[in-house]
């Protein structure tokens, strides 16, 4: 047990030498966290709209002022001929046109009927879709507000809760996405390179041929990244918690056991990468390429797995983030119980005994 | 005294067992999967129904949301509690709760309040259940006003019709706009991460050493490095623009000679930054990392995954220093709307900015001799 | 020369010259200095205090002339492991400004005389460690530099190719190459025509093996440095 300790001692003091690598270590969730948090949002807000109205009467000056107000957009040009509309849209000065057609106020007055039309820049067409989607329904509030039909428009009232996350903070759906990918970088990427790096430079065979068993120097290697990972666990809950204002709503405690279960998958992951290859360069791209994006792209970090096609579903499937996300979610935000989680425990189990037999199996065979 | 330098880079290039198919495989695979994976879009929204009111009304309601093709009908449940555990897990994503009165109160023209509870973990997917739900209540509002009061419906209607029309992008794609922006994204690696990645292990090797007591100029070296990996770059493009039109149909609706010089710009400042890097680390693993955090930083604040124009002031200011925002901003316009370089000369000069700042620091920051 | 690194003095206040055509043994333990010594006379770094030149070239002002005039092989035999033997001759030759036709006249009197025929085409890093320092020696001296350092060249072979390397490093000078080495195995230092040992940073001893052995009473340059050895504060590192 000694032996142990004064190993684990030996590999802090490594990692810790290199002061750089650890500042960005422990920095980086606290960024993605910041960023996350508080510059990332699909929310769009003073849209930039580029008006054409020829017969600048009162209905289109309540309408035009209705939009200007709206948080949503800012009316930042007033046209006088559709070629200025279409150098807008050119010069990425407008991205909504609104076009009122002539004697508006009166065709709506007199027929019944008036025409608007909007042309969005669909360039970006989730942004498109969303301001499209709040013009429309600024302009049929009015709608709404003017007509004598009133009475009949408000029968059947929609009452809305929204669960879990009342104030729809985007935060919420980010936070444990970052969790989850910290701590794979951490604990598969570092591992890896920390042991490929004592392979590179032969001292790897020195500790083996000790009288220490290949157990305890694998266990010294993996237990400097086990408590950076801890800790940034503890830094993104405490930021989430204070800085975010995402509360933990369930039991902390289950959030704990998950993500230690989490650390123990994606170390095993680290150590497999480990024993496949003997260069450090790639061991990184290996858990660049092999482990970041895919975990970035099909884990539901940053966009929901439900959308993706069924093939990539599927692969989202061999993910372990795409697990923990999903049981952080739902300890954390929804507040449920480790019970309703088992599924994702008992995946990330699985994963990872899987993941350490074949280690321990490829290490064995190094020895021979 | 340069191509002796180039001749070895090539060399080594080509014998490294992991570049060339990182170059030819990572831009492939990028772009045929991530388009298909990255996408916000919400389809398929699934709905649970608890309809207290059995009612020939209720049953209608709930036909209406079926058949407006945004709402799956996953359960009907008998109380909301029960309701509730869809949502636990995942099946559904929106409950409607309808009284027991529904019916009763609707023909005595008594208001009625019906139960939208969404599930907002993802905020934006709460918000747009919870509107298109309202908004097919709010019409079939009006059908059954019109049905039963027909003297209240149509009296001085004013109807406002609205026209909507999407420009550059008529059908929405959603892979158009994310395939230029990935280009970007490889560019970058390809460009700015493998130059420092190359320097940083010639350090730890020796070889740097040996390069530094002899006669090779600061500049020769540094060009000796960069020129293969502009090279790679264009490559990777252009084998972008072909996957961009096989694969998805898309073709640049502006020039690609522009589309090429702004390439090389950005090419030239994001190599120049690689550099600045591999200089003040001292091992591979240090420089990897540092350059993956910036990248990493970078990407996320580029307008990849969310609009910039969606940040925060603060952000948006942080992000008019990034290389790749403005690339992306140059791609997106030009693949899509056309643009030229008039009306790109905001990102023009910011990229020529860049691409000088980079590599005078670079040369600068390279020391033979310390 | 000095050289200082924060508080730390790793060369104090040295002071010699090498002449000609001679082979200078620059020797010490781990830690003493030699290397970072060396490294300003390669015009590696800059001395924090004093004065050098280097085949005439002033190591302050004129660094990259003195790089033109000088070779340099490192303990850790930097050679492109990727590249193959004569790449790696092309390359360093074309460097120091050498035609093509001399380049490749050269490399071919070089594998003959090597008896590398057959390594010619081979990756440097498939070759074993005797045949590797023997090409980082050659490509070190292969632009015939005025002068060559070479830093610790023979560490890890065994002693018969270290012999043989010194018969390259006669050779090299009987053509008139100055041979500026250090090392610290004292049996090598009887093969230079002068020798210095480092301690702590200074030069305690500098004159030829044989009066180095009278002045302290030794059998052998190993005696020698134990005597001076004794008196170091500084732990190797």
């Amino acid at each position: 047990m000694k032996q142990l300790f004064s190993f684990i001692r030996k590999e802090f003091h490594h990692i810790f030498r290199d002061r750089t690598t650890v500042m960005i270590l422990l920095l980086m969730p606290v960024i993605q966290i910041i960023l996350f948090g508080f510059a990332l949002s699909t929310e769009v807000k003073d849209t930039k709209v580029v008006v054409l109205a020829n017969t600048n009467d009162d209905a289109t000056q309540r309408i035009i002022d209705r939009i200007d107000a709206s948080e949503y957009f800012d009316v930042a040009i007033m046209a006088h001929n559709s070629s200025e509309i279409n150098a807008a849209f050119r010069d990425g000065k407008a991205k909504l046109a609104m076009v009122f057609e002539n004697h508006f106020s009166e065709n709506l007055k007199h027929t019944g009927t008036a025409h608007i039309q909007l042309i969005a820049d669909a360039t970006d067409p989730n942004a498109a879709t969303s301001f499209m989607f709040y013009a429309i329904n600024i302009i049929n509030n009015y709608q709404q507000d003017i007509s004598q039909s009133q009475a009949g428009g408000g029968m059947i009232q929609p009452e809305v809760k929204m669960l879990y996350n009342p104030q729809m903070i985007s935060a919420f759906n980010f936070v444990p996405g970052v969790l989850g990918m910290i701590m794979i970088l951490i604990c598969a990427m570092m591992t890896s390179i920390a042991i490929v790096r004592e392979k590179e430079m032969g001292t790897m065979e020195i500790l083996l041929v000790s009288p220490m068993k290949p157990i305890y120097t694998i266990l010294s290697k993996i237990a400097p990244y086990f408590v950076l990972s801890v800790i940034n666990f503890l830094t993104i809950m405490l930021l989430s918690v204070f800085v975010l204002k995402v509360p933990i709503v369930g039991s902390f405690t289950s959030l704990f056991a998950v993500s230690l279960l989490y650390i123990f998958v994606a170390l095993s992951l680290g150590l497999l990468i480990s024993t496949i290859t003997n260069s450090q360069l790639a061991a990184m791209m290996i858990s660049g390429m092999g482990l970041m994006i895919p975990v970035m792209l099909l884990s539901g970090m940053i966009f929901p797995v439900e959308n993706m096609p069924p093939f990539l579903q599927f692969i989202s499937n061999f993910v372990p983030a795409r697990w923990y996300i999903d049981a952080v979610k739902t300890i954390m935000i929804k507040g449920l119980s480790i019970t309703t989680v088992m599924k994702d425990i008992g995946v990330l189990v699985l994963m990872g005994t899987v993941l350490v037999t074949i280690s321990l199996k490829k290490f064995k065979v190094r020895l021979e | 005294m340069i191509k002796y330098l180039l001749k070895k880079e090539f060399k080594q290039i080509i014998r490294n067992p992991f570049l060339p198919i990182m170059i030819f495989m990572f831009p492939l695979l990028v772009l045929l999967v991530f388009p298909w994976a990255a996408s916000y879009e919400i389809k398929n929204l699934n709905l649970s129904v608890v309809d207290n009111d059995h009612s020939s009304y209720s049953r209608r309601l709930t036909q209406s949301i079926i058949s407006s093709n945004y709402f799956r009908l996953t359960d009907k449940s008998a109380s909301y509690n029960k309701a509730l555990k869809s949502i636990e897990n995942n099946k559904a994503d929106i409950i409607l709760e309808i009284p027991q009165n529904f019916e009763k109160s609707i023909i005595n023209r008594e208001p009625v309040k019906v139960m939208l509870s969404a599930n907002a973990v993802n905020g934006m997917k709460g918000g747009i259940a919870t509107t298109y739900l309202s908004m097919i209540i709010g019409d079939f509002n009006a059908t059954l006003v019109s049905e039963l009061f027909p003297e209240m419906a149509g009296s001085s209607s004013n109807i406002i019709q609205i026209d909507s029309q999407y420009r550059f992008n008529k059908h929405l794609n959603y892979q158009v706009f994310m395939v230029p922006a990935l280009m970007v994204m490889i560019l970058t690696l390809l460009c700015g991460f493998l130059p420092a990645v190359s320097i940083v292990f010639e350090k730890e090797l020796g070889t740097m050493e040996q390069i530094n007591v002899s006669p090779v100029p600061k500049i020769t070296f540094i060009l000796a490095k960069l020129i293969p990996f502009w090279i790679i770059g264009f490559i990777a493009i252009t084998i972008g623009f072909l996957v961009a039109w096989l694969d998805y149909g898309l073709i640049p609706v502006g020039h690609f000679y522009i589309i090429y010089a702004f390439a090389a710009i950005y090419i030239f400042a994001i190599s120049g930054m690689g550099i600045v890097i591999s200089n003040f680390a001292s091992t591979l693993q240090q420089a990897v990392f540092i350059v993956f955090f910036f990248m990493m930083l970078f990407i996320m604040l580029s307008g990849l995954y969310t609009p910039v124009d969606s940040m925060p002031e603060w952000a948006k200011w942080i992000a008019a220093f990034n290389p790749l925002k403005h690339l992306m901003i140059v791609m997106r316009s030009i693949y899509l709307k056309g643009s030229n370089f008039t009306q790109l000369g905001g990102e023009l000069a910011a990229l020529l900015g860049f691409a000088v700042f980079f590599n005078g620091l670079a040369v600068l920051s390279y020391k033979k001799t310390n | 020369m000095t050289k200082r690194f924060g508080s730390f003095t790793a060369v104090d206040n040295i002071s010699f010259e090498v002449k000609k055509g001679e082979i200078f043994g620059f020797l010490g333990a781990n830690g003493a200095g030699k290397t970072t010594a060396m490294r300003m006379l390669c015009g590696l770094s800059i001395p924090t205090e004093g004065k050098g030149t280097v085949a005439g070239y002033d190591i302050y002002t004129q660094p990259e002339l003195v790089k033109k005039s000088i070779g340099y092989m490192s303990q850790k035999f930097s050679m492109y492991e990727d590249l193959k033997v004569w790449e790696n001759l092309e390359l360093f030759g074309g460097i120091y400004g050498m035609s093509d036709e001399i380049i490749k006249i050269k490399t071919d009197e070089l594998m003959a005389s090597l008896n590398f025929e057959e390594e010619r085409d081979k990756l440097v890093k498939s070759l074993p460690l005797g045949f590797k320092q023997k090409l980082a020696f050659s490509v070190s001296i292969f632009h015939t530099p005025k002068v060559v350092f070479l830093d610790e060249p023979t560490g890890g072979v065994d002693p018969i190719t270290r012999r043989r390397f010194w018969e390259m490093i006669y050779d090299a000078t009987a053509r008139g190459i100055t041979v500026f080495v250090t090392t610290h195995y004292m049996d090598e230092a009887e093969y230079c025509d002068r020798v210095s040992i480092m301690v702590d940073g200074r030069i305690e001893a500098l004159d030829s093996p044989e009066n180095l052995k009278k002045q302290f009473h030794a059998k052998n340059m190993d005696e020698v440095f134990q005597q001076l050895a004794r008196k170091s504060t500084r732990k190797a590192d």
